[in-house]
């Protein structure tokens, strides 16, 4: 069977229902129409671009190319997790902590499945390699960022409690235990979540593109029970990673607790 | 003999600070809000860097590590926390021993089994203090430790703390601002402040 194939003007047609959406939201006041405009087109730009950039590297398959693709998508990941921050750490500390993470996650499980799970040569193809290493950075991504703000933001709050335990000789990692375990919760949440859920509630989006695209119900659901799995993993350790970072870089080497390393965090 | 020694501390922008404890000793600190007092006893417990130097018994604060001082040069601050959902929580250890010293503060043994935020201040305030007395620290740091006490509270937390000093011989620092219990329980005095100075005096 072969795909049908969109036209730009069937893409016109569904921006018609995004102006629909945009009209009613103005005559209700919600003030979001504008959001949503520009976050319709920056959705359009940003895809245009990236289905440019991937019809290139299709055509080159080289792996130098490859890793600085995947180098750029880890960059701008690293600075939205700062941006989605309430209180990140002063001196880009925020941004190497989670650039880390994330590329010690996600670029080990992604590689762990090119070689030897979906055992494809060579290893960089790119069909495989850029949508899988994507996948799971969006995913890591979300849960670093999310993980990384709550325990700033919780240890801003239990400053007092923090303090209290380590005047009563507590090393730093027993005084900020609690405000850990939260954090990482919180950034596992929504992938544990998503994997209850997943067949039940919803259908992932990229077993609906690859039915979509033609292929047997059975193969697009082995993809994504790898799909999850592999992110499930890639967040894990990213989430524990990136929070233990973080928890370190808030105390020094006498175990003080160092607030003045959060961007307003002086009070 | 001196206990516990500091040198050259700086606090805010006062003149640097040099003081000589000896065991048993009780230094009273007043001073107007603001002027740092809460902020002397932190970096004495070394929970702020500071460029001075502290001794205990000759050996640097440097020398020992950080949770081991602290458990040695314990602060009690003013508002005490508490992070567990039940008061026995945060006494780790064997519980026959602690009902006994419960009785001494003059808390029932049940006590443990209720959530902090459902006690009085004066009962919080005995417990923490319990809580950091069992550490058995040689200097202990007292951040107003009566404050928002009745007056049967008041003398219960002297005596106890009377009590301990004279037992273990460790030497007090007692912030307050209250010039009567400073007489009371102190034998030297040290006023911080008001603009760069700070003057000691034997009470």
């Amino acid at each position: 069977m072969d795909m049908v194939t969109l036209s730009p003007v069937d893409l016109g047609l569904a921006a018609t229902l995004i102006l629909l959406l945009g009209v009613v939201s103005l005559k209700l006041r919600l003030h979001q129409t504008r959001q949503l405009y520009i976050a319709a087109l920056r959705c359009t730009l940003q895809l245009l671009l990236m289905g440019y950039i991937l019809k290139l590297l299709f055509a080159a398959s080289s792996p130098g190319a490859i890793l600085i693709m995947a180098l750029v998508m880890l960059l701008s990941a690293g600075q939205a997790v700062t941006s989605r921050m309430h209180r990140p750490l002063s001196g880009r500390w925020s941004y190497f902590l989670g650039v880390a993470a994330m590329f010690l996650s996600s670029f080990t499980v992604t590689l762990f499945a090119l070689f030897m799970i979906i055992d494809i040569t060579p290893w960089y193809t790119p069909q495989y390699a850029i949508p899988l290493f994507g996948m799971m950075l969006g995913n890591t991504m979300t849960g670093v960022a999310l993980s990384m703000d709550t325990l700033t933001t919780t240890v801003f709050q239990n400053k007092q409690s923090i303090e209290g335990r380590l005047m009563l000789g507590e090393k730093w990692r027993q005084a900020i235990q609690e405000q850990i375990t939260t954090a990482i919760r919180t950034g596992l949440t929504p992938i544990i979540n998503s994997m209850a859920t997943t067949g039940l509630v919803s259908l992932p989006g990229m077993m609906t593109g690859q039915i979509l695209a033609g292929s047997p119900p059975m193969t697009a659901v082995s993809y994504q029970i790898l799909i999850m799995f592999l992110i499930a993993t890639g967040t894990g350790f990213g989430v524990i990673l990136a929070v233990h970072g973080t928890a370190r870089h808030l105390f020094d080497h006498r175990h003080r607790l160092r607030l003045d390393r959060l961007t307003g965090g002086n009070g | 003999m001196t206990l516990f020694a500091i040198r050259n501390l700086h606090i805010l922008t006062m003149a640097p600070l040099d003081l000589d404890l000896a065991a048993g000793e009780c230094l009273a600190v007043t001073g107007d809000s603001g002027s740092g007092k809460s902020l002397f006893l932190r970096a004495l417990a070394d929970l702020d860097a500071n460029p001075g130097e502290l001794f205990l018994r000759g050996q640097p604060s440097t020398s020992y590590p950080p949770w081991e001082w602290r458990r040695q040069v314990s602060l009690l601050p003013a508002e005490s926390s508490w992070w567990l959902a039940r008061v026995g929580d945060h006494f780790p250890g064997p519980k026959s021993d602690l009902h006994q010293r419960l009785a001494e503060v003059g808390l029932p043994a049940d006590i443990l089994k209720t959530p902090p935020h459902g006690l009085s201040s004066g009962e919080r305030q005995r417990l923490s203090l319990l809580r950091v007395l069992l550490n058995t620290p040689t200097v202990l740091l007292l951040d107003e430790p009566t404050a928002n006490l009745d007056e049967k509270n008041i003398v219960l937390v002297e005596r106890i703390l009377k009590r301990y000093q004279q037992l273990h011989e460790s030497a007090l620092i007692w912030v307050t601002h209250d010039l009567a219990q400073a007489r009371r329980v102190a034998t030297r005095h040290l006023r911080l402040g008001p603009d760069a100075g700070h003057e000691l005096k034997d009470v």
